[in-house]
C-alpha cells in the first residue's frame, strides 16, 4: 500500500534526512480543443532534485505540473512516482505538496491551522500537529506569526505559510506553480533562496514552474525549457546558458543579439569576423547569427560602423546599445535599416562611451555563435 | 426583489471566470444531477399544471382562447396603462436620484459607502404594509388623490437596490481615472457623466432598470391598500370573475418577466461576447 | 461654475432627503400613532397591549414561524441548488438558472397562488395524479391552505432568491482552496467542513436574513391562498387599513407595524452578533 512504499523511500534512518523519490513523466498528452497543452511531454526527476520548468505563458507548464498532482487528467501517458504508477490514484492519495501562485491559503484558518490542515485531515492529535506546524513556521521564518489570519500577512509571508503547509505532511513530491510571480522583486529574490534552502535541507523532490528565467537559473538543479507542450531542452543552468540546444532556448534564456551573417566554408562571418561553427549550410548563405552580449567587443573608433545609442549601467558590467549597419550614418536614428546590438563589457572598460560615440563592434575571438 | 439587484449588480463585478479546470468527480456528479432534476420538477410542474388548467374548457376539451382573450378583458388595458405609467415615473426618479449619488459617493466620499449600504437594509426592516400606513397618514390630500403617490413610494423600495447595483458597477470600473481624464480634456461634469461614466455602467444601469420595473409590475401590497388597480391588483380583482383567465394572466405575468430579463441578458451578452471567445 | 470645492456631503442631500421624506417621516408617523388612543388622542400603551395578545399574538407567532421556516429550509435548499449549478460544467445551464432565478424570485402574490392552486389545490394536477396512484393527499391531512402548504408555496420564490443572492458569494470560493485541500489529503466532506462552509457562513447567514425579511413582509401570496384563515401579521395590518376595525382599535394596526419593525430589528441585531463570530477571520 501507499504508506509502506512511501515510508521506505522517504526516511533514511541513518542520517534522519529524507531521501526524495524519483518522478517519471512519460509521453504525456493533453489537448484542450485545438490546443495541445502537452504534446508528448516527458520528464524525469532524480530523488531529491529540484527541476524547474521554464517557458513562455501558455506553453503547458501548469498543465504538466497539475498532471503530476492529479489535478488535470491526461489523454495519454504515464506518471510514475517512487516506482509506483499513479494512474487512477486520486489527488488526495498522491501525497504531494503544492504551492499555488497566490491566494491559496484557507482564509478562515490561522497560519498555524493552515499549516496543520494536512495533519488534521490525517487524524493527528491536536498537540502533535500544533508542534509540527510551529516547527514548520519556524523553518520558513514565521515563528510567532502562527495566530495571524492570511489577510493579516503580506504576500511573501502568505507564500511562506503556503510552503510550510505543503511541507507539513512530509509529501513525497513538492510542486510549486509560479509561487513568486505575484510578489514584488525584492521579496521574490529572498523567497526563492529560502525555498531552495528548505528544499535542499529536506531533500524533497521538487518540480518548480516559472516563466522567469532568472528565477529558474538561480535555484534549480536542472531547468527544462518548454515550448508548445514539449520539452525543448533540459540541462543544468550553466549548460543551458552556455550551450542552448536551439535558437528558442537561446532566446528564452539570457539576452541574445540577432545579427545578419554569411556562412563560410568552416563557419560564419559576422560583423566582419569569421567564427568557427558547424552550420550545415553551403558557404555564402545568409543566416541569422545569435550572439550573447558578453560575446561581443566594443572599441571606440570615430570611423567605426557603429554609433552608441545608449548605455545601461548594470553594476560590474555596463550594457552598451550600439546601432550598426545603417547605410547612412546619421546619428543612429531609429528607423534606419541597421540593427541595434547589445554589448556587455566591464563598466570600467567602457566608462568613456556615451551616446553618439563612434565605435566598432565585433565578436570576441572565442565567441560561440548559434546559427539559425 | 432585493435578490435580483444584488445578483445583477454582482455579475458586473465578478472577476472573469478562470478557465474551468474541471475534473470528473464521479459520485458528486450523480448527486448534482439529482439536485437539478428535483429542482426542475419543483419549478416546472406548477407551470405545467397552470397551463393545463388555463387551456381546459368546461366541457373537458382544450382551447387556447383564454390567452387570446386577455387583452380584451375588462380593465386589463387600464391596469397595464396605469402600471406602465407608475413604472416610468418611479424609474426616472430613481435613476435621477441614484446615479449622481452613487458616482458622487465613489469620487468624493468613499467612506460613506458603508453607510449607504446600511440604508439598503431599511426596506427589509420596514415592511411595505407598514410603510404604506405611514405614507397614507402623512401624505397631503392632493397627492393622496392620485396614483402617482404610489410611484413616489415605489422609488423608496427601488432606491436602495438600484443603488446597490450601481455601486457594484462602479466598483468594477476605474471611475476616478475616467473622470479625471475627461475633466482634463475639458469636459464639464454633466458631459463627463453622460458620455464617459454612463456608457461604462451599462450592465449596472440595466440591472437597476429591470429591478425597478419588475418591482412595480409585481407590487401588490401597497397598490391594493392605496386602492388603485395596478396590474397585480387587477389580477386579484379579476379572479372572482373567471378562474381560467386569472390563471392564464398569471402565467403571462411570469413569462413576461422572463422575456424581459432574457432580453436584457441578451443586450449584456452581446456587449461581452468579444471577450468571451 | 468656477468654484469646484462644494462640500462633499452636498452630493448625498437629494438621496438622503428623499429617503427621509418617503421612508423616515411615514415610519415616525406610524410609531407615534401607535402610542395614541384614537378616542381621546392621549398617550397610551393599550394599542401594544392588544397587539401583543390574542389573535394578534398568534399572528406574530405564525408570521415569525413561517418566515423562519421559509428562510431556513429554502435557504439550505437554495444553497445546495446553487452549489450544484456551480459545479456543473455547462455554461448554458448556469445562464438559464441565473435568468430563471431572477424571474421566480420576483414572482409572488396572486399569480403564484394560482399556480399552486392548479398544482396542489384540492383538485390540482399533482393531487389528482397522486390520487390516481392511490394516495389521497388531502385525505392524509395535507392542505395547500395550511401553514405547511403556504411554506411550500413560499419556496417557489424563496429558493430562487437564495440562489440569486448566494451565487456571487460562491464565486468567492476559490478553486485553489479545493485543490489545496485535495492535495493535502482532505476528503470532500473534510473540505466542506473545515473550509467551504466556514468561509460561506457569513454570506449564508446574511442571505437567510434577507429571506426572512422577504417572507416576513410577504402579504399577497398568503392572503390570496388562505383568505385570512392563516392569520399573518401583515394581513392583519392590511385589514386595519381596509377599515375592518373595531372602534377604539384604529391604532392597533400601527402598533402591529411597529412590532414588525422591532422583530426584524432584533433579528438584524442578532445577525450582527453572529456575523461577528462567524467572520472573525475577516476582521
Ligand atoms: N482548462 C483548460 N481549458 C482550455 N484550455 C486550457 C485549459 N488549461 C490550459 N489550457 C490551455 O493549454 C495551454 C497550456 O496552458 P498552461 O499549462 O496553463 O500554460 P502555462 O502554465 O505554461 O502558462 C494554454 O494554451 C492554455 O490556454
Ligand atoms: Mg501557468
Amino acid at each position: 500500500m501507499t504508506t509502506t512504499d512511501a515510508a521506505e523511500t522517504r526516511t533514511d534512518p541513518a542520517s534522519g534526512r529524507r531521501a526524495g523519490v524519483a518522478v517519471e513523466l512519460r509521453d504525456l498528452n493533453r489537448r484542450f480543443g485545438e490546443v495541445r497543452a502537452l504534446d508528448g511531454f516527458s520528464l524525469d526527476l532524480a530523488p531529491g532534485e529540484l527541476v524547474t520548468l521554464l517557458g513562455p505563458s501558455g506553453c503547458g507548464k501548469t498543465t504538466a505540473l497539475r498532471a503530476l498532482a492529479g489535478l488535470e487528467a491526461v489523454d495519454s501517458g504515464t506518471v510514475v512516482v517512487g516506482g509506483r504508477d499513479l494512474r487512477g490514484v486520486p489527488v488526495r492519495q498522491r501525497d504531494m505538496g503544492m504551492v499555488f501562485q497566490s491566494y491559496s491559503l484557507f482564509p478562515n484558518l490561522t497560519a498555524r491551522d493552515n499549516v496543520a490542515f494536512g495533519l488534521r485531515v490525517r487524524g493527528q492529535d491536536k498537540a502533535a500537529r500544533r508542534r509540527r506546524a510551529d516547527e514548520l513556521l519556524e523553518l520558513v521564518e514565521l515563528g510567532g506569526r502562527g495566530d495571524r489570519y492570511p489577510h493579516q500577512l503580506s504576500g511573501g509571508q502568505q507564500q511562506r505559510v503556503a510552503l510550510a503547509r505543503a511541507l507539513a505532511p512530509e509529501p513525497q513530491v513538492l510542486l510549486l506553480d509560479e509561487p513568486l510571480s505575484a510578489l514584488d522583486a525584492k521579496v521574490r529574490v529572498a523567497l526563492r533562496e529560502q525555498i531552495r534552502a528548505v528544499q535542499t535541507r529536506l531533500g524533497t523532490t521538487t518540480l518548480f514552474v516559472t516563466h522567469d528565467q532568472e528565477e529558474a537559473l538561480s535555484i534549480s538543479d536542472r531547468v527544462g525549457v518548454m515550448r508548445d507542450g514539449r520539452l525543448e531542452q533540459i540541462a543544468s543552468p550553466a549548460e543551458l546558458y552556455a550551450r542552448p540546444a536551439t535558437p528558442f532556448v537561446a532566446e528564452f534564456v539570457g539576452t541574445m543579439n540577432h545579427l545578419p551573417g554569411t556562412t563560410t566554408a568552416d563557419g560564419v562571418e559576422v560583423l566582419g569576423r569569421r567564427l568557427p561553427v558547424t552550420t550545415g549550410r553551403p558557404a555564402g548563405a545568409e543566416v541569422d547569427v545569435l550572439l550573447r552580449p558578453e560575446a561581443l567587443l566594443v572599441t571606440p573608433d570615430p570611423h567605426g560602423t557603429g554609433v552608441v545609442v545608449a548605455t545601461t549601467f548594470l553594476g560590474a558590467v555596463t550594457r552598451v546599445h550600439v546601432r550598426v549597419g545603417d547605410t547612412q550614418r546619421s546619428g543612429a536614428r531609429p528607423g534606419g535599416d541597421g540593427t541595434t546590438v547589445l554589448v556587455d563589457r566591464p563598466s570600467a572598460a567602457v566608462a568613456g562611451l556615451g551616446p553618439g560615440a563612434g565605435v566598432t563592434v565585433e565578436p570576441a575571438p572565442d565567441a560561440q555563435p548559434l546559427v539559425a | 426583489m432585493a435578490a435580483v439587484i444584488s445578483d445583477l449588480g454582482a455579475t458586473t463585478t465578478a472577476e472573469p471566470p478562470a478557465p474551468a479546470r474541471s475534473r470528473r468527480r464521479g459520485g458528486s456528479a450523480w448527486a448534482r444531477r439529482l439536485v437539478l432534476v428535483i429542482a426542475g420538477l419543483y419549478f416546472l410542474v406548477p407551470l405545467y399544471a397552470a397551463f393545463r388548467f388555463a387551456i381546459g374548457t368546461s366541457d373537458g376539451g382544450v382551447s387556447g382562447a383564454v390567452f387570446a382573450g386577455i387583452p380584451a378583458q375588462d380593465g386589463f388595458l387600464d391596469a397595464i396603462t396605469l402600471t406602465v405609467r407608475l413604472a416610468v415615473i418611479a424609474l426616472v426618479i430613481t435613476l435621477v436620484l441614484v446615479v449622481p449619488t452613487a458616482v458622487w459617493v465613489h469620487l468624493r466620499m468613499p467612506r460613506l459607502r458603508r453607510v449607504l449600504e446600511g440604508v439598503t437594509l431599511l426596506p427589509i426592516v420596514v415592511p411595505p404594509v407598514v410603510l404604506i400606513i405611514g405614507v397614507l397618514e402623512v401624505a397631503p390630500p392632493e397627492l393622496k388623490g392620485t396614483p402617482d403617490l404610489l410611484a413616489l413610494v415605489y422609488v423608496v423600495l427601488a432606491l436602495p437596490f438600484a443603488y446597490r447595483a450601481l455601486d457594484s458597477g462602479l466598483q468594477a470600473i476605474p471611475l476616478t481615472t475616467l473622470v479625471e481624464a475627461s475633466r482634463s480634456l475639458g469636459a464639464g461634469w454633466g458631459r463627463t457623466l453622460v458620455s464617459v461614466v454612463l456608457p461604462n455602467l451599462r450592465s449596472a444601469l440595466l440591472a437597476a432598470v429591470v429591478l425597478t420595473v419588475a418591482m412595480v409590475f409585481g407590487e401588490y401590497t401597497m397598490a391594493s391598500l392605496d386602492q388603485y388597480q395596478t396590474f397585480p391588483v387587477w389580477i386579484v380583482v379579476f379572479q372572482q370573475a373567471n378562474a381560467r383567465v386569472s390563471v392564464a394572466v398569471s402565467l403571462l405575468a411570469l413569462l413576461g418577466t422572463w422575456a424581459l430579463l432574457w432580453l436584457i441578458s441578451l443586450v449584456d451578452r452581446r456587449r461581452q461576447s468579444p471577450e468571451d471567445t | 461654475m468656477k468654484q469646484r470645492e462644494v462640500p462633499a456631503w452636498v452630493g448625498v442631500v437629494p438621496f438622503a432627503a428623499y429617503t427621509v421624506v418617503f421612508l423616515g417621516v411615514p415610519v415616525v408617523a406610524v410609531v407615534l400613532g401607535s402610542f395614541v388612543d384614537p378616542a381621546t388622542g392621549a398617550f397610551t400603551l393599550d394599542n401594544f397591549g392588544i397587539a401583543t395578545s390574542g389573535v394578534y399574538l398568534r399572528g406574530f407567532g405564525s408570521s415569525i414561524g413561517l418566515s423562519l421556516v421559509t428562510a431556513l429550509v429554502p435557504g439550505v435548499l437554495g444553497l445546495v441548488l446553487a452549489l450544484a449549478v456551480r459545479a456543473s460544467p455547462s455554461l448554458r445551464l448556469k445562464r438559464a438558472v441565473a435568468t430563471a432565478s431572477g424571474v421566480f424570485a420576483n414572482f409572488g402574490g396572486v399569480p403564484l397562488a394560482f399556480l399552486f392552486v392548479a398544482t396542489l389545490g384540492s383538485t390540482g394536477l399533482v393531487v389528482e395524479l397522486v390520487k390516481a396512484v392511490g394516495v389521497d393527499l388531502y385525505g392524509a391531512g395535507f392542505s395547500l391552505y395550511s401553514f405547511w402548504g403556504v411554506a411550500i408555496v413560499y419556496g417557489y420564490f424563496q429558493i430562487p432568491l437564495m440562489v440569486l443572492v448566494i451565487t456571487p458569494a460562491l464565486e468567492g470560493l476559490r478553486p485553489n482552496w479545493r485543490e489545496a485541500a485535495d492535495n493535502l489529503g482532505a476528503t470532500p466532506v473534510q473540505y466542506w467542513r473545515h473550509v467551504g462552509l466556514p468561509v460561506l457562513a457569513p454570506a449564508v447567514l446574511g442571505c437567510m436574513l434577507l429571506l426572512f425579511g422577504s417572507a416576513f413582509s410577504a402579504y399577497a401570496t398568503t392572503s390570496a391562498l388562505t383568505s385570512g384563515s392563516l392569520a399573518l401579521t401583515p394581513i392583519q395590518i392590511g385589514s386595519f387599513l381596509n377599515g375592518n376595525v373595531l372602534s377604539g382599535q384604529e391604532n392597533v394596526g400601527r402598533a402591529l407595524g411597529v412590532g414588525m419593525i422591532v422583530v426584524v430589528g432584533v433579528l438584524m441585531a442578532l445577525y450582527a452578533l453572529l456575523q461577528r463570530r462567524v467572520s472573525r477571520w475577516l476582521q
